[in-house]
């Protein structure tokens, strides 16, 4: 695998193929946790460990499973790993553990892991396998740390827990309905600037 | 990465996805194959759960012990003096009874934190900790939990707000909001938000005379 | 009364899809039209209650008691999965009508955070088999008046004139947002 295409495969999850602002997986998550960035952030990291973990299982145990029941083996690795994620928050990170609550044994329903494991995992090798699981949780992290920090920016003043202005903030964008509009105005914000590149495209 | 790059991956000796997959899809394959799976992952998880176990109960304790910590002070393990109280009575393990943690310097118990709550919160329970010296007064008030609208009931965990319950006597301290004609000054927006933290303040006070009186 | 206000708390205050975010793929997947989400609603409230059930009586008397609670997220996941094929082979032998209406919603559901999510959240709050029920029924029932209302704004939503970027996913969400702020108007109700 040459170096530039290592590149590709690290990069492909933050902008062309992000899971969340792109292909619009996983967005419980997204909406549940995101009023602060720092929940953002730990609940991207979190989903991370999971994705990475489960690529490079499945990818290592792929040729001894039969397909019928590639599924739910699939699932019960991607469990494991989850319920490891949710013992060791609970243990040496007790506060984000309850900020995140029932969203970190829901990782395990998250598309976007079930997803890369069927469609990635399970047809490459260990190292791109892995890779996979980088970019994609990077892409995925990103994501909430971005809808998280435009929250927390306009909905209270704040960024990763710091001041910035003066003032209660628009209180909307902490709430659930904050959340939905939010990450519409983000989606259209991609929308808008794929629309841009295309056109340049044709121009050229 | 195009499945045509990678020519030495055995699936590609078919063209279907399905049909490559490692063994046979026997009935006996099958419940081997899920059954170890699921078999090496309790073992792990058990594993993993026996490593965690006191990192948990550590977090558990170290959060309890700052809650009391921050409304009382104490030398002794006021977690492993704990008591349940119910309507004046001791009682064992009951989710609506009040947790009284003795503070005791010197052996002599000072004060008490009382973890107490009410359930006439905007949006269901707030758990309150008050610390409360044996001649009544208010030492401190803590929010616990509550789940108030953030921005307005999420302000009576604001110093500003609980500032005005220290050093006061509830007998003496009408513990009712203003507009109800106590002395606690409400957060505007917030009234009912602020009428429960007033009255589980003064539930932990009436069940810590009652206690009196019984000992 | 208690039971009233677990009903009209999971499906007004603390709405699944509007104000606890599970099950927000289906939501905006299979909100195009509101017959599908209509058969969308009925196939979450025939695997929810089911799977509350179950989940609940495999916690209470194999988990429990053989202290692997920890092993709770792998066992429900498992048995969601196998029931939710369970309940296509049964439903294609007893009724086809009604595996006609809902089987193409029924492989959607293993993922949809919504089922593990009540099932967990019944152990959470500590109810009885009773209260688990109607709490999943209240749950479903909530997530179908949540979808078939979001389709049938998004129906209206198709003749807007809105800029290219906004088109779609964007306009929805925001739709979804102020759906979710009406429904805010519930909170604060009490029994």
């Amino acid at each position: 695998m040459s170096s530039r295409s290592i590149i590709t495969q690290l990069t492909k999850g933050i902008s062309r193929e992000n899971p969340v602002f792109v292909l619009l997986l996983g967005l419980c998550p997204v909406l549940g946790v995101t009023s602060t960035a720092i929940n953002g952030l730990g609940m991207g990291l979190a989903t991370t460990f999971v994705l990475i973990m489960s690529n490079i299982v499945i990818s290592l145990i792929k040729h001894l499973i039969p397909s019928k029941v590639r599924i739910p083996s699939f699932i019960v690795v991607i469990a494991s790993f989850v319920t490891v994620v949710d013992l060791l928050m609970a243990g040496y990170l007790p506060a984000l553990h309850e900020q995140l609550g029932l969203f970190i044994p829901l990782i395990v329903v998250n598309c976007i892991v079930l997803g890369r494991a069927e469609s990635f995992a399970s047809r490459n090798d260990l190292f791109p396998a892995f890779l996979d699981g980088v970019s994609m949780g990077i892409g995925f992290t990103y994501a909430l740390v971005i809808l998280g920090g435009i929250r927390e920016l306009l909905g209270s003043y704040s960024l990763f827990g710091l001041k910035i202005l003066e003032g209660d903030g628009l209180l909307v964008f902490v709430l659930a309905p904050g959340a939905f509009i939010a990450l519409g105005f983000i989606i259209a914000f991609f929308e808008w600037r794929k629309s841009i590149a295309t056109k340049a495209k044709k121009a050229a | 990465m195009e499945l045509a790059e990678k020519p030495h991956l055995r699936y590609q000796k078919k063209n279907s996805y399905t049909k490559m997959a490692g063994p046979k899809s026997s009935f006996l394959n099958l419940i081997l194959a899920l059954g170890s799976v699921t078999l090496l992952s309790a073992f792990s998880l058990g594993y993993v759960y026996e490593w965690t176990l006191e990192p948990i109960a550590t977090a558990k304790r170290e959060k309890q012990l700052r809650a009391i910590n921050a409304v009382v002070e104490f030398d002794n393990d006021p977690l492993a003096e704990a008591f349940s109280v119910l309507d004046g009575r001791r009682v064992e393990d009951d989710p609506n009874a009040l947790v009284f943690y003795p503070a005791k310097k010197a052996g002599n118990i000072e004060s008490y934190a009382v973890k107490t709550y009410s359930d006439q919160g905007y949006s269901g329970r707030i758990e309150v900790m008050v610390g409360l010296k044996l001649d009544g007064m208010i030492r401190e008030v803590q929010i616990l939990t509550h789940r108030e609208t953030p921005g307005l009931g999420s302000k009576i965990s604001a110093p500003e707000f609980l500032e005005q319950f220290v050093n006061k006597y509830p007998d003496k301290f009408n513990l009712k909001v203003t507009k109800d004609g106590g002395q606690v000054d409400g957060i505007s927006g917030a009234t009912i938000s602020s009428r429960a933290v007033g009255e589980a303040v003064q539930v932990a006070y009436d069940q810590l005379q009652i206690i009196k009186e019984n000992e | 009364m208690e039971y009233f206000a677990i009903i009209f708390g999971a499906i007004f205050i603390n709405n699944i899809v509007l104000s606890r975010f599970l099950g927000i793929c289906p939501f905006l997947g299979v909100s195009k039209s509101t017959s599908t989400a209509i058969g969308m609603g009925g196939a979450v409230l025939f695997v929810m209650t089911i799977a509350t059930i179950v989940t609940y009586l495999i916690f209470q008397f194999l988990l429990v008691p053989f202290g692997i609670t920890y092993l709770q997220t792998v066992a429900y996941i498992l048995v969601i999965a196998f029931l939710v094929q369970v309940v296509e082979i049964v439903l294609k032998k007893i009724s086809p009508e009604l595996y006609r209406a809902l089987g193409v919603f029924l492989p959607l559901i293993t993922t949809n955070c919504a089922i593990l999510g009540v099932a967990i959240l019944v152990i959470q709050q500590d109810f009885n088999l009773l209260e688990s029920v109607v709490f999943a029924i209240a749950n479903a029932i909530g997530f179908t008046l949540a979808i078939v209302l979001f389709s049938s704004l998004r129906e209206q939503l198709e003749l807007a004139e809105l800029p290219t970027a906004m088109k779609g996913v964007p306009a929805a969400l925001v739709v979804a947002g102020i759906l979710s702020m009406a429904f805010m108007g519930f909170s604060g109700m009490s029994f």
